[in-house]
């Protein structure tokens, strides 16, 4: 295997499942059942293909692996070069892990133009998995931008009752951190003559060209986070957005933000930020307080679960930036277990709306007479949501937390604040379609999961339990490349902290 | 075998939870109560290896969290703490499983239910064998998980619905102070493992944390934090809201989880830490302090209510006052001695209540009880057993622990201790009160309960009074059997390392040296309280209703506990909802969409709707607008040419 471009493959291969399914010619019934396997097929494939970069992957050193480099456009000195490290081999897996579970959650609630839908799907596969891989700056925006179109086209087509408004919205606002971004690898490629991600590492910006730099970045991942107060697309997008669709931006793009942070912003810009630190802080613990109250009043399920992703979102921010062993391995292992615990609220949100359609909490009520199994399901993943310990949810939230006490007394004090109220809507959400009398007659006749539903949420739940339990698996994976990160920010501080002496 | 002990329940909870269909009812029950009693036994070879023979030892089970040099291990400490709490933990289990079996032989959901016992069970195991904060820290969610769903288990009424978000929020307030001391703890020694951290606890006194922008002392700072959990799980004032409303769960629940271990946990918590709190003079003042206020302040709450539940649920939020400020004035031992005591005899008063609720057609309320004694002789025997150890009548097993918590609250000569000692007096009068009015309200006088009721009274099974009187056996003999261990000539031994208590600060040691009257005060404030609660209830019945009345507004604050609800409504969730609902209608809506992605595509809308009016299609206002156009070119060369 050591010789392969797994990497490519596994990118690529969705593509080639989506020009299958682009082929396949007949009746609609027929079209849409080929549609589905094929695409189901072609992703669990590429979850298997993925599972082998992470039997390839060496813990031990925290340079990048399964390094590809070919020319791309040589006049501009930008290459197509790929490649993992601990930083970003777990996001690979998370993207293609959720992506055959989403098909399959797709199979029945998906009824009109099913093979655009499973083209859609696949294309973003290649898409979120390239992003992770990218190691060009140019490549990485490719990506990083390309997912939007198929995100965008899977809420305006198949989206609910306002899905233009929500698409639109969703598009403006990351669209306006793009060109801003894309201003930011123009001028870092004017100054350092490449694009080449381990290049600009070793490149020295100015102090005050870091401040620009960092805040075109920061305009960019904010959005895409989301953090306060860029975060109203959200709600509406997952209110508006398939099933599936939530799953996928919940679970994956929201970690695009994050992981930009971490893999451009930080090391890339060590000294703009340290200056910015006092900001995201700021804007974090805001974040978790102002979305966690304002998930109390919500009345939509969807919406609930959508303001409470942002909250969780606010530690991440927090755990990166406080550049600690424990906050910054907190944070990725947070943005993996909200990757799959709000991928699974989402869906068991979707098994509720499939039968009932509507999100309306106060249509729902008494669902564990009748629907035993979900209720399961429902309450572990509300508990790994609000960092129960022994869950997925705990370990990266404490880490999180431990970090910012190092830092910063206040942030942690204010954001521990959100595990209470975390947990405040998260039980009275519970409470509101799960416990309680079953008084209408729509609502006693649901049925509970059937197999297909129990087939995806059963590695999800192995998931959650194996992560609470056991999460060495995934902190080993993490800790070499998060111990150079560090060491390197640390260094560039220190240098930068010399230089300005040296100048005086 | 040890880990065993811990895990077999947690195996019960998977089989009868996941399989209770299969197996059936009487198979669910069988393997939750085997399970529980095969532990309980262990823990009995335990107690004999660990405390008598003082072998303690940890065992690793494997890694859990590895973050730089943040390492957690999933391991289970046994020393003579542990120990102690295994018996205490194991042996009301079993008994309240066994209990269950009958209690619930009504309900639909037995295996549901036992499931849920065990679960709690292998969570409170969990907790005492913790070698390390975080694992502690799962045993205590853990608890207050399997606490949120036994509450909840009739989740139908929405009375219980709410009294279960109501435990589980609460205990949140307090793990968030557990949380934050944690994180302190971690900063402060770089570890989180008890045994590192309890070592370098001495050389850690008298430095400062800079906490919120104030320079503190560390340790008191992470005490106080690290007691706020305690405050919550074990319903200390201010954090004690939950546990009245929890009596909404079964009440082999109640005896179980909100009287004998889990509101116990703060207890151990405190006890387990004491080489850190010896260090923080200031937290452990604190800690007397409330729970001195505590003892008292339920106590009061207890002489008013009328539903059996409740009034048991007061009395241990009382005596768990009782063993916070034994903690507070150093006095450890005395703290663990009372815990295991109560366990006994509030478990058996609890499941005793339980009875007298199934004997009565589940009637909870003590208006409509009385003169049932000759029809229940059994159950009644049992409430007088734990009413008379409650209110540390000689011999029993509470006359043994509570005298010890008060003789060294006077010990202690310290101002809080003082304080402790006074209110804890005044506290005892009002327990035995309560007692006796409880007992004579229930058991004695005209039956008030109507004729279908009174047709109905029955005996418990077997099944239920059994479980009964082995608690009563503890009850009795409890404190007489263990008092050398814990408190008397051989408790150094016993406790060996589990326990550290400066010299300085010795007030065990010291409560043996009291003068005379001392020991005799909470004897004779008891006797007091018995008799008193004759002479109300029995002698002169119409005496209450005139106390009341005369009392007035005090009685009706005393009597709405204080208003502590309606405090914490106005100041919290009133707020709270109105916040979240005026930031997403305003915050989110009006200023952040209004201004940003809405006012932008409405401000283009605009601009675009007037470009649209300028293309009149009148060729004299295209060239109008020409015309100006030149000239004002011409005039910007003109001038700035």
């Amino acid at each position: 295997m050591a010789g392969w471009p797994i990497l490519s493959l596994t990118t690529f291969l969705p593509l080639v499942g989506a020009a299958f399914i682009l082929l396949i010619r007949g009746e609609p019934d027929v079209v849409a059942r080929n549609a589905r396997s094929v695409a189901l097929w072609t992703s669990l494939i590429t979850f298997v293909l993925s599972v082998f970069i992470w039997l390839n992957f060496d813990n031990s050193t925290a340079a990048f692996q399964m390094v590809e480099q070919v020319e791309w456009i040589p006049a501009f000195n930008v290459n197509y070069h790929m490649g993992v490290d601990g930083i970003s081999v777990l996001f690979v897996l998370l993207s293609t892990f959720l992506t055959p579970l989403c098909i399959l959650a797709s199979w029945e609630s998906v009824k009109v133009r099913v093979k655009e839908y499973m083209i859609a799907f696949l294309v973003l596969e290649t898409l979120m998995v390239g992003m992770f891989c990218a190691l060009d700056f140019i490549l990485f925006y490719m990506f990083f931008e390309g997912v939007l179109i198929p995100m965008f086209l899977i809420i305006g087509v198949w989206g609910g009752a306002r899905r233009v408004y929500a698409a639109f919205k969703f598009f403006l606002y990351t669209l306006l951190g793009s060109v801003l971004m894309l201003l930011a690898i123009l001028a870092m490629y004017f100054v350092a003559g490449t694009t080449d991600l381990p290049t600009l590492i070793q490149t020295d910006f100015p102090r005050s060209m870091q401040i620009w730099l960092w805040l075109a970045l920061f305009a960019s991942f904010a959005v895409k986070v989301p953090m306060w107060p860029v975060h109203t697309w959200l709600p509406d997008a997952h209110v508006e957005a398939p099933t599936a669709g939530s799953v996928i931006l919940a679970g994956v793009l929201l970690k695009m933000g994050g992981y930009g942070f971490l893999r451009f912003s930080i090391p890339i810009l060590p000294e703009a930020t340290e200056y910015f630190t006092p900001l995201i802080y700021t804007l974090s613990v805001v974040a978790i307080i102002y979305t966690s109250l304002v998930a109390l009043a919500q009345e939509d399920m969807k919406k609930l679960i959508a303001y409470s992703s942002i909250a969780h979102m606010g530690f991440v921010t927090i755990g990166m930036f406080t550049m600690t062993r424990q906050g910054v391995e907190g944070s990725l292992f947070q943005m993996l277990s909200h990757g799959i615990v709000s991928g699974a609220l989402f869906l068991c949100v979707g098994v509720v709306y499939d039968r009932l359609h509507t999100r309306e909490i106060a249509r729902y009520g008494g669902l564990v007479q009748n629907m035993p199994k979900y209720a399961i399901v429902f309450m572990l993943m509300m508990l790994a949501s609000v960092g129960l310990p022994g869950t997925s949810g705990f370990v990266g939230e404490f880490l999180i937390l431990i970090g910012a006490f190092q830092d910063n007394t206040w942030v942690a004090f204010l954001a521990t604040i959100g595990i209470i109220l975390g947990a405040a809507y998260m039980l009275w959400l519970y409470r509101r379609v799960v416990f309680g009398k079953i008084t209408k007659d729509d609502v006693k006749g649901m049925l509970d999961l059937n197999p297909r539903e129990i087939a995806i949420f059963v590695p999800l739940v192995v998931l959650v339990l194996w992560m609470g339990i056991y999460p060495a698996t995934f902190l080993n994976v993490m800790s070499v490349s998060v111990e150079a990160m560090i060491k390197n920010y640390q260094t560039a501080l220190a240098d930068g902290v010399s230089a300005a002496v040296a100048v005086r | 075998m040890e880990v065993a002990a811990i895990f077999l329940p947690l195996l019960a909870a998977f089989i009868a939870g996941f399989f209770g269909r299969l197996i059936g009812d009487r198979g669910s029950q069988i393997v939750t109560t085997g399970a529980v009693c095969v532990s309980a036994l262990i823990s009995v070879w335990l107690f004999v290896d660990v405390a008598l023979h003082g072998n303690a030892r940890t065992i690793e089970l494997m890694t859990w969290i590895d973050s730089g040099t943040f390492e957690v291990s999933w391991a289970l400490k046994f020393d003579s703490l542990t120990a102690v709490m295994l018996i205490v933990v194991n042996t009301v289990s079993s008994m309240v499983h066994v209990y269950s079996i009958g209690y619930m032989s009504h309900d639909h959901h037995k295996p549901r239910f036992m499931a849920y016992l065990s679960l709690f069970t292998f969570f409170m195991l969990m907790l005492v064998t913790a070698d390390n904060f975080v694992q502690m820290y799962f045993g205590w969610e853990g608890v207050g998980l399997a606490s949120y769903l036994l509450i909840n288990f009739w989740y139908e009424k929405p009375s219980a619905n709410a009294a279960s978000m109501k435990a589980f929020i609460v205990n949140r307030v307090g793990d968030f102070g557990f949380a934050l001391g944690i994180m302190a703890i971690f900063f402060l020694f770089g570890s989180v493992h008890f045994d590192t951290v309890f070592a370098a606890a001495a050389g850690m006194a008298g430095h400062t944390i800079n906490f919120l922008g104030f320079d503190l002392d560390a340790l008191t700072v992470a005490c106080l934090l690290l007691f706020m959990g305690a405050m919550g799980k074990s319903a200390q004032l201010g954090l004690h809201t939950w546990l009245p409303d929890a009596m909404e769960g079964p009440t082999p629940v109640s005896a179980l989880i909100h009287a004998a271990t889990m509101v116990t946990a703060g207890v151990f918590m405190v006890a387990r830490l004491s080489p850190i709190f010896e260090y923080a003079p200031a937290a452990l003042n604190f800690i007397a302090f409330v729970g001195a206020s505590t003892a008292f302040v339920a106590a009061t709450i207890g002489l008013t209510q009328f539903d059996i539940k409740r009034v048991i649920a007061y009395s241990t939020m009382s005596q768990l006052g009782y063993m916070f400020f034994a903690l507070g004035v150093s006095a450890y031992s005395a703290a663990m001695f009372h815990l295991m005591t109560h366990a006994f005899f509030k478990a058996l008063l609890f499941l005793g209540a339980g009875s007298v609720i199934h004997a009565l057609s589940d009637e909870q309320d003590m208006r409509k009880m009385g003169g049932v004694w000759r029809l229940i002789p059994v159950t009644y025997v049992m409430m007088w057993i734990g009413s008379l150890a409650l209110a540390g009548i000689p011999f029993f097993a509470g006359y043994y622990s509570k005298d010890m918590i008060l003789e060294a609250a006077y010990a202690s000569h310290s101002a809080v201790g003082t304080y402790a000692f006074w209110l804890g007096i005044l506290a005892a009068l009002m327990t035995a009160f309560y007692s006796w009015r409880l007992i004579i309200m229930t058991f004695h006088g005209r039956p008030r309960a109507n004729d279908r009721v009174m047709a109905h009274v029955h005996e418990s099974p077997l099944i239920m009074t059994i479980p009964l009187g082995i608690l009563a056996i503890g009850a009795v003999f409890a404190g007489m059997v263990a008092y050398n261990w814990f408190v008397g000539e051989g408790r150094g031994e016993f406790w060996g390392k589990a326990i550290f208590v400066l010299h300085e600060n010795d007030t065990v040691e010291a409560a043996h040296h009291v003068p005379g009257w001392v020991p005799l005060a909470p004897f004779i404030a008891g006797l007091i309280g018995i008799a008193l609660a004759y002479l109300f209830y029995m002698f002169m019945p119409q005496l209450p209703g005139i106390v009341a009345s005369k009392l007035g507004g005090v009685y009706r604050f005393v009597y709405r506990k204080w208003m502590f609800d309606e405090l914490y409504d106005k100041l919290f969730v009133q707020p709270a909802k109105f916040l979240g609902y005026g930031l997403w209608k305003s915050g989110d809506g009006a200023i952040i969409d209004g201004v940003g992605p809405d006012g932008i595509a409405a401000a283009t809308r605009d601009v675009a709707f007037r470009a649209a009016r300028l293309q009149s299609g009148y060729v004299y206002h295209y060239a109008f607008a020409m015309v100006i156009g030149v000239v004002l070119l011409v005039g910007w060369f003109y001038f700035f040419g």
